[in-house]
């Protein structure tokens, strides 16, 4: 089994769309699990059509709760606290649920022992079957934390299930950024592919996320996305990845029609068969080819 | 007050309508806005509003969270600090105290709890803070080191820095994308959250998402910008309709706008018609707030 991650550093690059393209056209010829580790915005599923077959809770993290009745008002959490999650309104203490990392500091320094610890449900897992092959994803609730923990939670699911069916890749849609989530993305990948546009925020956002995998030890390759936008620049990333020795596996043109699938559900290689859908199958061919020729990486 | 743009979904325009907000309200009379105007990039992971309104930097400082470390003379093993620490940062084996350096949140638990006093705390660089100018307005924004898993921290920092003034100002703070930890740190204590998103299935998404943050969660009032506007279908305008979010502008999807931005050049510099445009969408939203 391999593991191909899709990350980009910046948001909005086309990573859910190349992601569900690539699962596309590797359940033509394999089998194919899917992992949608963005969290919080989850789009994946948009493309997919996906069925249900399963719903988990996702416990993580704790919450402190303060018992008014009990309190009396010493300020001695709001003092230990150091995320600004004890309001006092001159009266009473207050805990703000939004504000508060559990840390669990207040409770133990609470003289009264007014405080109590809860676990905290702060979103979801589900399995679901696709017409590409079984999906895993999840739903982080508005504004939790531990989205690093519940991508970890979808990955860990999607490589049992596709251990215990022999599956032959797993395809992780990553999400924006090069935090917590990003980094319980790419673990344990054989490959990340980098979906970048050629802009000056994309060609920015290529070097940091490019630092993030080295520094986790994943071997990346680069498709520009839109590369016709700006040729100049898009000369400007294939000479950076030259440099850096990492290859450009593709180039894909700007195309609304790549928008129109996306209305319609669908990714675009299976919607038409236009120079965008024959540019993806050219970058899923080169992919095909890294992954199976690499000696599976222990991250 | 702080106006801070915001979107589920990343590369929807965030950066694009906050840079071009804030060189719009740069330009106008000060009459017009009436306050002290500062720029904050909240995001972190991926600061990108420097690129476009290219600040002259003159403050630099380093962020970080206090690590725990430990007194070795002191330390009886005891284990007291692993037990107390939520985030497993804290392992104690018979005579070594590990931390885990990426596990630690910085709250400072197992230093109160030690019972021989042997934790003292050292600060761990997490990220930088940059403070500057573009022309009147003050520039803020931080940078999260690489390998890093927490930005929290660093965002509180630049909304100090922001914030770290006795004036009336008006703050435009660009937020990062999604509806984690780091877009509440943001989004927290904002007057108005000025949600861009393009008129797709996925734009729709991820807009429901942000607006239950902003608005059901932190009690923020929304308003909605669609980016490339003419491309997509009409979710994201049926759903501002059934739930009284007003749409205050539309920037249309157009390749000369798509070149600009990707040379880092602001739309107001290369089509100044939309000055007036993005004030537009400043009294729209003053209107939104105090109607």
């Amino acid at each position: 089994m391999k593991q191909l991650v899709i990350l980009s550093g910046k948001g909005g690059t086309g990573k859910t769309s190349v992601a569900a393209s690539l699962s596309h056209l590797a359940s033509s010829e394999a089998s194919v699990v899917m992992a949608d580790a963005d969290v919080d915005a989850s789009n994946l599923e948009l493309l997919l059509a996906p069925t249900k077959l399963a719903e988990h809770a996702f416990i993580s993290g704790k919450l402190a709760l303060l018992d008014q009745e009990a309190c009396i008002d010493c300020g001695r959490c709001a003092e230990v606290c150091r995320f600004d999650a004890v309001l006092n309104d001159g009266e009473t203490y207050r805990i703000d649920p939004v504000s508060c990392e559990g840390c669990a500091t207040c409770f133990y320094e609470c003289p009264v022992n007014a405080i109590t610890m809860h676990d905290r449900e702060s979103g979801q897992w589900f399995q679901s079957q696709t017409r590409f092959g079984m999906l895993f994803h999840a739903r982080l609730y508005a504004g939790q934390e531990n989205s690093g923990k519940l991508v970890t939670v979808v990955k860990q699911q999607a490589n049992l299930w596709a251990d215990d069916h022999e599956a032959d890749y797993v395809i992780v849609d990553g999400p924006p950024g090069i935090g917590c989530p990003v980094i319980a993305a790419c673990s344990g990948a054989q490959m990340a592919l980098l979906v970048v546009e050629p802009t000056v925020s994309g060609a920015h956002d290529l070097e940091r996320i490019l630092a993030t995998t080295e520094h986790f030890r994943v071997p990346a390759a680069v498709v520009v996305n839109k590369f016709d936008i700006n040729l100049k620049r898009t000369e400007g990333i294939a000479e950076f990845c030259a440099a850096n020795n990492v290859p450009v596996v593709g180039k894909v043109p700007f195309d609304v029609a790549v928008t129109e699938a996306m209305v319609r559900g669908l990714p675009i290689t299976e919607a038409d068969d236009g120079q965008v859908s024959q540019s993806l199958e050219q970058v899923w061919r080169e992919v095909k080819e890294t992954l199976n020729t690499r000696e599976k990486k222990d991250v | 007050m702080i106006i801070t743009v915001a979107s589920g979904k990343g590369g929807t325009g965030k950066t694009t309508v906050a840079t071009n907000l804030a060189l719009s309200l740069m330009g106008a009379p000060e009459e017009a806005r009436g306050k002290k105007l500062v720029f904050a990039d909240c995001d972190v992971e991926e600061p990108n509003a420097a690129l476009f309104l290219r600040p002259h930097l003159y403050r630099r400082e380093e962020a970080s969270i206090a690590m725990p470390q430990i007194d070795e003379h002191l330390c009886t093993y005891c284990g007291r600090c692993a037990e107390v620490c939520e985030y497993n940062a804290i392992a104690v084996t018979e005579e070594k105290v590990l931390v885990f350096e990426d596990l630690c949140h910085g709250c400072g638990s197992c230093t109160l709890q030690c019972p021989e006093r042997a934790i003292h705390e050292v600060p761990h660089v997490i990220g930088q803070v940059e403070q500057g100018r573009v022309g009147s307005m003050t520039f803020v924004h931080g940078m999260m080191d690489i390998g890093v898993p927490l930005a929290p921290p660093i965002i509180r920092k630049v909304k100090e820095w922001a914030l770290d003034d006795e004036e009336e100002q008006l703050v435009i703070l660009d937020a990062p994308p999604g509806t984690a930890c780091p877009v509440v740190e943001a989004l927290h204590g904002s007057d108005y959250g000025l949600m861009v998103t393009e008129p797709t299935p996925f734009g729709l998404h991820d807009l429901r998402v942000a607006v239950n943050v902003a608005r059901g969660e932190l009690g923020i009032p929304v308003g909605v910008v669609i980016n490339r506007d003419g491309v997509g279908d009409a979710g994201v305008e049926d759903y501002c309709r059934e739930n009284d979010i007003p749409i205050l502008m539309r920037i249309p999807l157009e390749r000369r706008i798509a070149e600009a931005y990707s040379d880092g050049k602001p739309i107001v510099s290369a089509f100044p018609e939309y000055r007036s445009r993005f004030l537009a969408l400043y009294h729209r939203i003053l209107e939104e707030i105090a109607p």
